[in-house]
C-alpha cells in the first residue's frame, strides 16, 4: 500500500508540474512535450484507479496521435512566438485570480463532501471483481451491450472530425497536372485516335 | 498512508485550474489555449475514472471513453481550423480573430 501511495504522490506530483509548464514554457514544442508528459502521468494515476484500459488508451491516442498532432502543427506554422507572448504579465493578475477562487472553490466542495455509505449498492453498472475478468473485458462487455448506442455516436463524431478537418485543410493548388479518372474512363477510339494522311517529304 | 478519493479529486481540481490559468495567461496563442482545454479534459477524466473506481461503477469509465473520443475530435478540428486562418492570415493571435466577418 506504501508504495501505491508513493507512486500516487509521483505521478501526480510530476503531473501537476507538467501542467505548469505546458502553460508557462517559452517555447511551444516544450510545451507539446510537457503535455506529453502530463498525459503519461495521467495515464499512471489511471493504472493506480485500475482502469487499464483507459490508461492504454490515453497513452495510444493522447500521446500516439493528438500531442503528435499538436506538435506537427506547431512546427509546420512559422509563427514568431515572442510576439504572441507579449502581454503575458498583463493578463497575470486577474488569470491568478480567478484560477485561485476556482481551486478554493473546488477544494471547499470536496472538503464538505461524502459519499453516502449505501452509494456503491446503487451503482447502475457494478464493476466485477478482477479475478473474474479484467478491466478492458468489463468495459468491453458494457460498451458493445448497453452503451452501443454510444459507442456508434462516437465514432460517428470521429468520423464527423475527420471529414471536416481534410475539407477545411485540403486546397487544390492552380496549374498542377491532375489526373481525372473519369475523363480516362470516358474516352473511346473516336476521341483518343486522330487518323491523319501524311505525305510523304512533308510534316503535319 | 492511504489514498482516497479525496486525493485523486485534489490533483483533479489542481489541474483543472492549472487548464483554466493557461487560458488566461496565453491570451494570444491559439495553440497553448488548445493544450489547456486537453488539460482541463484530462482532468475531467480524471474525476470520471476515480468516481468510478471508488463507486464501484464502471459506467464512469465509459463515459470517460467517451470524453475522450470527442476530446481528440476537437483537437482535430481545431487544429484544422488553426491551420486554415494562418493560411490566410498569416498570423495566429487571438486578438485578431473578432475582426473576422462572414
Amino acid at each position: 500500500m506504501a508504495v501505491a501511495a508513493l507512486f500516487f504522490y509521483l505521478f501526480s506530483a510530476l503531473a501537476v508540474a507538467a501542467g505548469v509548464m505546458v502553460i508557462a514554457a517559452r517555447n511551444p514544442v516544450h510545451s507539446v512535450l510537457f503535455l506529453i508528459l502530463a498525459f503519461f502521468n495521467g495515464a499512471g494515476l489511471f493504472l493506480l484507479l485500475g482502469a487499464e484500459f483507459l490508461a492504454m488508451i490515453l497513452v495510444v491516442v493522447y500521446v500516439g496521435a493528438v500531442a503528435v498532432l499538436f506538435l506537427f502543427v506547431v512546427m509546420m506554422l512559422d509563427i514568431d512566438f515572442t510576439e504572441l507572448r507579449q502581454g503575458m504579465l498583463q493578463y497575470l493578475p486577474i488569470g491568478a485570480t480567478i484560477g485561485l477562487i476556482l481551486l478554493v472553490e473546488l477544494v471547499m466542495v470536496l472538503g464538505t463532501w461524502s459519499i453516502s455509505a449505501d452509494a456503491v449498492n446503487v451503482a447502475s453498472a457494478p464493476a466485477p471483481a478482477l479475478a473474474d475478468m479484467t478491466n478492458a473485458e468489463a468495459l468491453g462487455r458494457l460498451l458493445y451491450t448497453r452503451y452501443v448506442y454510444f459507442f456508434q455516436a462516437a465514432g460517428l463524431v470521429l468520423l464527423v472530425a475527420m471529414i471536416g478537418a481534410i475539407v477545411l485543410t485540403l486546397r487544390h493548388k492552380e496549374g498542377v497536372k491532375r489526373q481525372v479518372i473519369a475523363d480516362q474512363v470516358a474516352r473511346t477510339p473516336e476521341t483518343g485516335v486522330e487518323v491523319r494522311k501524311v505525305r510523304p517529304g512533308q510534316g503535319l | 498512508m492511504e489514498i482516497g478519493l479525496p486525493h485523486y479529486l485534489t490533483v483533479a481540481a489542481i489541474l483543472f485550474t492549472i487548464g483554466v490559468f493557461g487560458i488566461f495567461l496565453n491570451r494570444k496563442n491559439v495553440i497553448i489555449i488548445l493544450m489547456s482545454i486537453e488539460l482541463m479534459l484530462l482532468a475531467v477524466n480524471l474525476n470520471l475514472v476515480a468516481f468510478s473506481s471508488f463507486l464501484g461503477d464502471l459506467v464512469g469509465q465509459v463515459f470517460a471513453l467517451l470524453v475522450l473520443t470527442v476530446a481528440a475530435a476537437e483537437a482535430a478540428i481545431g487544429l484544422a481550423i488553426l491551420v486554415v486562418y494562418f493560411r490566410n492570415r498569416g498570423t495566429i493571435d487571438v486578438e485578431d480573430i473578432h475582426i473576422m466577418k462572414g
